[in-house]
């Protein structure tokens, strides 16, 4: 089963190589990470897509909780949430691909943001499914390079992972 | 006024209450090292080599439930440690291990005596800390001793580079620290309380396993009460014993791979399983899909992450040790329900059919010295008294089946990652801590010569540890697998050219004594324990053959357990009467 679990980071050096020495010192899978500064300066938020059984997710989640770094964490597909990945994609723009490229970015409304002669270069955003549909109707025009940021999630309603400023402890609201 | 980042370090430990530092010196630490020399109230053990820094401040902390500290320079003086930490990061033991690193501009340079001291120790530490600023020293030190002894605790490893220990600050220790990423539960979940003790009486073959959980907890008294109050049988782990008295009936010996008959026998059987402050270690379970198949289980852990990570738990609780164990007494107390006295009648009958095969013995009329009958000895001696720390190997498991620990804290040995080497550096920290009490190491002829250097420092300080050496000519451990599981190709499992031990123990200033007779071991020992002020290194030329029993082999289940050939004439009931 795919899980996406959302975190909050001490806004340490060190803190990521923590998580991410975490998974291949107990053998688990990473499928996407993605880990930016939040509002709050000394926090980052991190989300991170992998897969496994329930007891393996349960371990993950017990073991990424040990890290002193990790303040908070929820797993965002307990519950309804919202998922986007970021796209950008270079593609052969050149003859007929010129045409049908443009077609398909309008169809899967995605912005051309870079323009030659040979090629262009497509931003979209959405989910994986939507993302790799794309990347497969670009295929036979001919994709020279793909970026994906890696999946950013949010639970959708009330719930959230956040930090209580005034008491400096970290607490996850569940509504 | 200002302080040196040195000096402000130093500070910090006398104000944690520091009594000692184990570590070498090197350019890194050098600012430190002249800090220490400025100052007389914590005192700097000078080791021969890091590993036995660590070891050492590891030996103390097991032995006293304090933080171990230990100090050691950049580059090779850090990675020297890391065996020493992951000892103790195994076996959950609180460290700080200060480490010199290279000046800040230096750091990613490839400088000399440089490594990436907080990226090497990162998977075998609690936490690991590199401090940027001399500001944050002081808070830095304040965290590291937080982080190390509370909760499930572990080693913290603070990294400083040089030029830090030079800049000035101000100095102030907190007095108080709150983490908003680290707040350890203590007590457990009334609920799950609740349904633990329903469970409990609700058996009718209980087992209560125990480890290294109730030693780190300080809950060998509460433990003790629990099991007393329900009657019910006690096994402990390697790590767990003298968690509860090995002398007392309720105690059935210790379990796992060279645990006693009943004990494995009593988990494999049982319908309720209480494990507390215990992991479900390999070496314990056995296989994990022959253990304990009738078993509804029960799990105490400090540590989240330990439960259901093996086996799954019906009840879990997180909690200390110590608090669960209250609450539990409390609330059987409080309930009008009873253990069922007819099953545990039977039960114990069970048991103590399986007890009386009595599993550990040995052939005691031999030409030949057995290990088994040298422990004897010393339990005897000492009556059940000393500190006994051990190394890894046959000796280990000997020291633990024939050694009956009544307290906690007796007992120090490297269960986790099974280290080499251990043995007489810990000794060091152990007879430090208690400078008026007999400390014994239980080593064989392959493990005492990974630290061996240590003898020198023992000399420096006095330390008057009394080495009881199993010298077998072989890694023995290491000839018993072969000789059962590689139809007795003994591969490099012989211990050649060896030393003569008593000469090499009289070359660093020591006694040396060699035993060759069964007769002359009760002497030798009874004369090694009176040289009070010296250490003895009895060198015990023993049996070769001989073998650790009951043995489970790997991939087994606790009923598949293999006994002794001395005791081939009695029969084995493997099943349920
Ligand atoms: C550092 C280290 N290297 C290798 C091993 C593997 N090992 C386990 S027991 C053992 C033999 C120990 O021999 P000895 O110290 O003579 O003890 P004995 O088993 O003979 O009592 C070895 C090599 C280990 N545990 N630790």
């Amino acid at each position: 089963m795919r899980h996406i679990i959302a975190m909050l980071l001490e806004n340490e050096a060190g803190a990521l190589s923590r998580v991410a020495g975490l998974f291949s010192a107990r053998g688990y899978n990473i499928e996407s990470l993605s880990v930016a500064p939040t509002e709050d300066p000394t926090l980052s938020r991190l989300t991170l897509v992998t897969t496994g059984s329930d007891e393996i997710i349960e371990q993950i989640t017990k073991q990424l909780n040990k890290l002193i770094d990790v303040v908070r964490l929820m797993e965002l597909t307990d519950g309804p949430h919202i998922e986007r990945e970021l796209l950008l994609v270079k593609v052969n723009a050149a003859g007929n691909a010129r045409e049908e490229v443009k077609r398909l970015a309008e169809i899967f409304r995605g912005r051309i943001i870079d323009v030659t002669d040979k090629n262009y270069t497509v931003e979209l955003t959405g989910d994986g499914e939507k993302l790799d549909a794309f990347i497969e109707a670009l295929r036979p025009s001919g994709i020279v390079e793909v970026v994906r940021s890696g999946v950013s999630g949010i639970a959708r309603g009330d719930r959230s992972l956040r930090v209580e400023k005034t008491s400096a402890r970290a607490t996850a609201t569940q509504d | 006024m200002e302080l040196s980042g040195a000096d402000i370090l130093i500070r910090c430990l006398q104000d944690e209450g520091v009594e000692y530092i184990f570590g070498y010196p090197g350019g890194a630490a050098l600012h430190i090292y002249d800090a220490l020399y400025r100052q007389d109230k914590v005192k700097h053990i000078l080791v021969r080599h890091e590993q036995g820094a660590a070891h050492a401040a590891d030996g103390y902390a097991r032995s006293t439930g304090k933080a171990g500290v230990a100090l050691v320079t950049s580059g090779p003086g850090v990675t020297n440690t890391v065996t020493g930490i992951a000892t103790a990061y195994m076996d959950s033991s609180p460290l700080v291990v200060i480490s010199g690193q290279v000046p800040s501009q230096l750091i990613g340079q490839d400088a000399f005596q440089e490594c990436d001291a907080v990226g090497i120790t990162r998977p075998c530490v609690k936490h690991n800390f590199l401090v940027k600023d001399v500001k944050d020293i002081a808070i830095t030190i304040k965290k590291a001793f937080y982080i190390a002894t509370t909760g499930r605790p572990g080693p913290v490893l603070v990294d400083i580079p040089k030029d830090i220990t030079a800049h000035k600050a101000e100095y102030a220790y907190p007095k108080t620290i709150s983490m908003r990423s680290y707040n350890p539960v203590t007590k457990g979940h009334p609920g799950q309380i609740k349904k633990a003790v329903e469970l409990i009486l609700s058996a009718k073959r209980p087992m209560i396993y125990t480890g290294g959980g109730i030693i780190w907890a300080e809950a060998a008294e509460e433990l003790t009460d629990f099991v007393r109050l329900l009657g019910y049988p006690c096994t402990n782990t390697l790590m767990g014993l003298g968690g509860y008295p090995a002398t007392d009936p309720l105690f059935v010996g210790m379990l796992g791979m060279h645990g006693t008959y009943e004990a494995n026998m009593g988990t494999h059987q049982s319908d309720v399983l209480i494990a507390i402050g215990a992991r479900f270690d390999d070496r314990v379970t056995g296989e994990l899909s022959k253990f304990c198949p009738h078993a509804r289980i029960v799990h105490v852990d400090i540590d989240p992450s330990s439960i259901a990570k093996n086996v799954p738990v019906e009840v879990p609780i997180v909690g200390s040790a110590k608090a669960v164990l209250q609450e539990l007494t409390k609330a059987i107390k409080a309930t009008k329900k009873k253990p069922d006295a007819a099953a545990l009648k039977s039960w114990w009958a069970q048991i103590n059919e399986w007890r009386a095969l009595n599993c550990l013995a040995y052939d005691r009329k031999t030409e030949l010295i057995k290990p088994q009958y040298v422990l004897e000895k010393l339990y005897e001696l000492t009556k059940g008294q000393a500190y006994v720390t051990s190394d890894v190997g046959q000796h280990q498991m000997w020291a633990a089946q024939f050694y009956k620990f009544d307290k906690p804290r007796h007992w120090i040995n490297s269960g986790g990652l099974g280290t080499m080497g251990f043995g007489l550096p810990s000794a060091m920290g152990v007879q430090l801590a208690h400078p008026n009490k007999t400390v014994a190491c239980v080593t064989g002829e392959a493990s005492i010569q990974m630290c061996i250097q240590e003898l020198s420092t023992c000399k420096q300080y006095d330390l008057p540890i009394k080495i009881i050496n199993l010298n077998n000519r072989y890694m023995g451990m290491v000839r018993q697998w072969q000789e059962f599981f590689y139809d007795k190709r003994y591969s490099h499992s012989y211990m050649d050219a060896l030393p003569d031990f008593e000469r090499l123990a009289e070359a660093y200033g020591h006694v040396g004594m060699k035993i060759e007779k069964p007769g002359d071991v009760e002497g030798a020992l009874k004369e090694a324990l009176k040289l009070k002020d010296r250490l003895v290194f009895m060198d015990f030329i023993t049996d070769q053959a001989e073998n650790v029993f009951p043995m489970i082999p790997a991939g087994k289940g606790h009923n598949e357990i293999i006994m002794s050939p001395f005791l081939a004439a009695a029969p084995i009931n493997r099943e349920l009467a």
